[in-house]
């Protein structure tokens, strides 16, 4: 690798690599001895916000105040004249095929729904069933190998999965060899919109394909919580009687319910900002789209600063049950200790 | 543990510096370097980086060289973050052309050699490249759109002939198509620009049956999408498709899941999946790494689309790799001057796949009977117009590649596909 791009600008490196680290002693060092000085009563309420501050620094600079300045865009147009909400006008007009509607129903029907459950399902599955087998921590590892792909190279991978030759040449994408095995004709898994151009099936193959990648994630922390259920519970269960399903719907599985919320909401975040798969195997095309994506491409594409803000707050807007019932839960967790 | 940690990051760091050291000082000199982004990888890159080394070596300047597939996204990005690349080559003009009016990118009248230019190139592509009475935009290698393909030993054998009109093309099909095999190889697949093989069709459908007028007007948004030009202009394309795409190898399927670069290889199964397949000069180079014991002439040739109407006789679309400069070095400047050149050209020309447009450029450099055939039409050429959906602003070409892929998808729906279009060009050129 040719690393002498990095001499380019020597006094540039010098800065990242020397002054850093300088600013942010000095930071500390002379916020102590500010902290010092002060009288006692007073240390306990001003240190927190010493130490805190330059992490809600950076959260406001890289989070809050982009945020506010993509929520003032969003009602102007490109050339920064207010414009209401014609921006959002564009954006959900000619329901329901045309501005960003096919990409809200992906994402917040398809997506949340289909991604969260099959990775929920699947996760939760394989957490109970290696808990139960000796070669546990070798299957379970090869199951979270795929969170290790980035999810670019995922898509690659699974575009070759999802490979479509015509009806009597040799396929060579797995599944279509799986389909005319069995004397079906090949299927173009990507681009086919069935039922009756609803596009499901095609929705569904980039699900599967962002679902093999994050699985192993959901098991991993499943498996966790399924471990903390205390055995001599499990073993009441059984010698009261209780078959090995009954134990898994009456004990294991609300004993796991927070766990299962917990990766559960954030399984809803994931759906709701898909976009590397999409990108890489339909980009977004026979009504793959999704907000994410078409958010990128009004930016990019298009050079609609103005609409793709508007695509940013509807995607913000959807986050924010998920974030607000996250929060209640935490609220409730805490109050349980 | 904390002073350990930060003493071993250090020393990685150290490491990497002395490591950049290390590569950084063989054989640099004082000539500078230059910072280059374009959509070549493989083999046109291994092309491109030859086209380059005599320059290195004549100058000592080093190349900074870096390619996407999504390059308009990411010229954005490198714009708008102030750090653009110095030069770029973008395989369409269409987003240098919002950054000319951005102000961003660099007129070149008095920063480049436009006399040589202006000796050297046919005016039609200075004219091109000049936005508002100034140039913006040069290119070194150019393409011409609208040639059919085919392999002369398997027309041979089932004695079909190369037609000369219109309607003998129309008859080959159908007679292809009674003999059991489908006429047409179509593949669409293209990340973020699939569809634009489709596009062509009707770019040079347009310009063929309707004529320049028709054409400009389309590009510039003034002809609409539902006026019967443009919309005879998807019907034809749907006559060459068939119903249902059924003149097509794998029909829409596999239309829309193959690669751009695909599609045509199948013309050389055994036995051939199609006999025909409609793609620009450059496909010669997949042709040739699909199957590399194909010889040009022998096993692949073209015949240009025949004319559909005899008013516009020899027109054809072309295209072509379009430079231009975001930072004004000296290194910037020589580089262009160089890529103008027809030695420069020569290089890639020799190498296969692109013709010049630079009329220095030998014929005989072109390295087989084919590429020297398709550098005579653009030499020939009566009405030569310029990629239309390359012109368009980038909301209408990218609305017109998905009007491509719906159109193949269900052609029955081509009034509310070209409904939305024009909704698309209302807006899209303001």
């Amino acid at each position: 690798m040719d690393f002498s791009v990095l001499l380019s600008d020597i006094p540039t490196l010098i800065v990242v690599i020397v002054g850093v680290p300088v600013v942010l002693a000095a930071y500390i060092v002379g916020g102590e001895y500010l902290v010092r000085r002060l009288p006692d009563k007073n240390r306990p309420r001003v240190r927190p916000w010493i130490w805190v501050g330059p992490a809600v620094f950076l959260v406001a600079a890289i989070l809050f105040i982009p945020a506010i300045f993509t929520v003032i865009q969003s009602f102007e147009d490109n050339h920064g004249t207010f414009v209401g909400l014609q921006n959002y006008g564009n954006q959900l007009a000619d329901f329901p095929s045309g501005g960003a509607w096919v990409a809200i129903r992906n994402n917040i029907i398809i997506w949340l729904i289909f991604y969260t459950l099959f990775v929920l399902a699947f996760g939760l599955a394989l957490a109970v069933l290696f808990d139960r087998v000796q070669y546990e921590t070798v299957v379970k590892s090869l199951i979270f190998m795929p969170m290790a792909i980035s999810s670019v190279a995922l898509g690659v991978i699974w575009k070759f999965m999802f490979w479509y030759q015509p009806p009597g040449s040799a396929q060579t994408g797995t599944l279509n060899a799986l389909v005319t095995f069995f004397h079906h004709d090949p299927v173009a898994w990507l681009q086919d919109q069935w039922p009756n151009g609803l596009a499901v099936l095609n929705n569904l193959a980039l699900i599967a394909a962002a679902t093999w990648g994050i699985t192993g994630f959901a098991m991993v922390i499943l498996s966790a919580a399924l471990k903390g259920i205390p055995g001599e519970l499990l073993e009441a269960a059984r010698v009261d009687g209780a078959g090995e399903l009954t134990v898994f719907r009456r004990v294991i599985f609300p004993l796991m319910m927070p766990t299962i919320v917990v990766v559960g909401t954030t399984l809803v975040i994931f759906a709701l900002k898909a976009f590397d798969v999409v990108y890489v195997m339909t980009n977004g095309n026979y009504n793959t789209d999704v907000l994410a994506f078409r958010m990128y491409n009004l930016l990019y594409l298009s050079h609609n600063a103005a609409g793709a803000s508007a695509v940013a707050i509807i995607l913000l807007i959807a986050v924010i049950p998920v974030l607000v019932f996250n929060l209640r839960q935490f609220r409730a967790v805490e109050a349980r200790r | 543990m904390r002073s350990s940690s930060l003493i071993r990051a250090l020393v990685v760091a150290m490491a990497a510096v002395f490591t950049a050291v290390a590569c950084g000082t063989g054989g640099s000199t004082n000539a500078g370097s230059i910072k280059i982004l374009a959509a070549w990888s493989g083999q046109e890159q291994a092309s491109f980086f030859a086209v380059l080394k005599p320059w290195e070596d004549r100058t000592g300047i080093k190349v900074n060289y870096e390619y996407s597939r999504d390059l308009d996204a990411l010229l954005t990005t490198r714009l708008g973050a102030g750090n653009p690349p110095d030069m770029s080559a973008a395989p369409s003009p269409t987003t240098l052309t919002t950054f000319v009016k951005q102000g961003k990118v660099i007129p070149l009248d008095d920063k480049i050699d436009v006399n040589a230019l202006k000796a050297n190139y046919a005016q039609s592509w200075i004219d091109l490249g000049t936005i508002n009475g100034k140039l913006y935009e040069t290119f070194s290698w150019v393409a011409v759109k609208g040639l059919i393909w085919y392999d002369p030993k398997n027309f041979a054998a089932k004695s079909y002939n190369v037609p000369t009109s219109w309607q003998g093309l129309l008859d080959l099909q159908s007679t292809i198509k009674s003999n059991g095999t489908t006429p047409w190889c179509v593949a669409l697949e293209s990340g973020s620009a699939s569809g634009w093989p489709g596009s062509d069709w009707l770019k040079e459908i347009v310009l063929s049956q309707s004529g320049p007028t028709v054409y400009d007007g389309w590009v510039a948004g003034t002809q609409k999408w539902t006026s019967p030009e443009i919309k005879s202009a998807f019907t034809t394309w749907g006559t060459v498709l068939g119903p249902n795409d059924s003149n097509v190898y794998g029909g829409k399927q596999f239309m829309l899941a193959t690669a751009f670069g695909d599609g045509g290889t199948h013309m050389f199964d055994n036995p051939p999946k199609c006999y025909m397949h409609n793609q620009a000069s450059f496909i010669t180079t997949f042709f040739t790494s699909a199957v590399p014991t194909l010889q040009p002439v022998t096993d692949f040739n073209f015949f240009p689309l025949p004319d559909i109407s005899s008013q516009y006789a020899g027109a054809h679309v072309v295209a072509g790799d379009t430079w231009s400069m975001f930072k004004d070095t000296s290194q910037a400047r020589s580089l262009m001057n160089y890529l103008n050149t027809a030695e420069a050209q020569t290089i890639w020309v020799k190498r296969g796949g692109k013709i010049s447009p630079n009329k220095q450029t030998p014929l005989d450099a072109y390295p087989d009977a084919l590429s020297k055939e398709s550098a005579q039409i653009l030499v020939g050429t009566k009405i030569a117009k310029y990629d239309a959906t390359d012109l368009m602003p980038a909301d209408m070409r990218a609305a017109a590649w998905k009007a491509v892929l719906d159109f193949v998808g269900d052609q029955s729906k081509l009034d509310s596909i070209l409904t939305s279009l024009d909704k698309v060009q209302a807006t899209a050129y303001k």
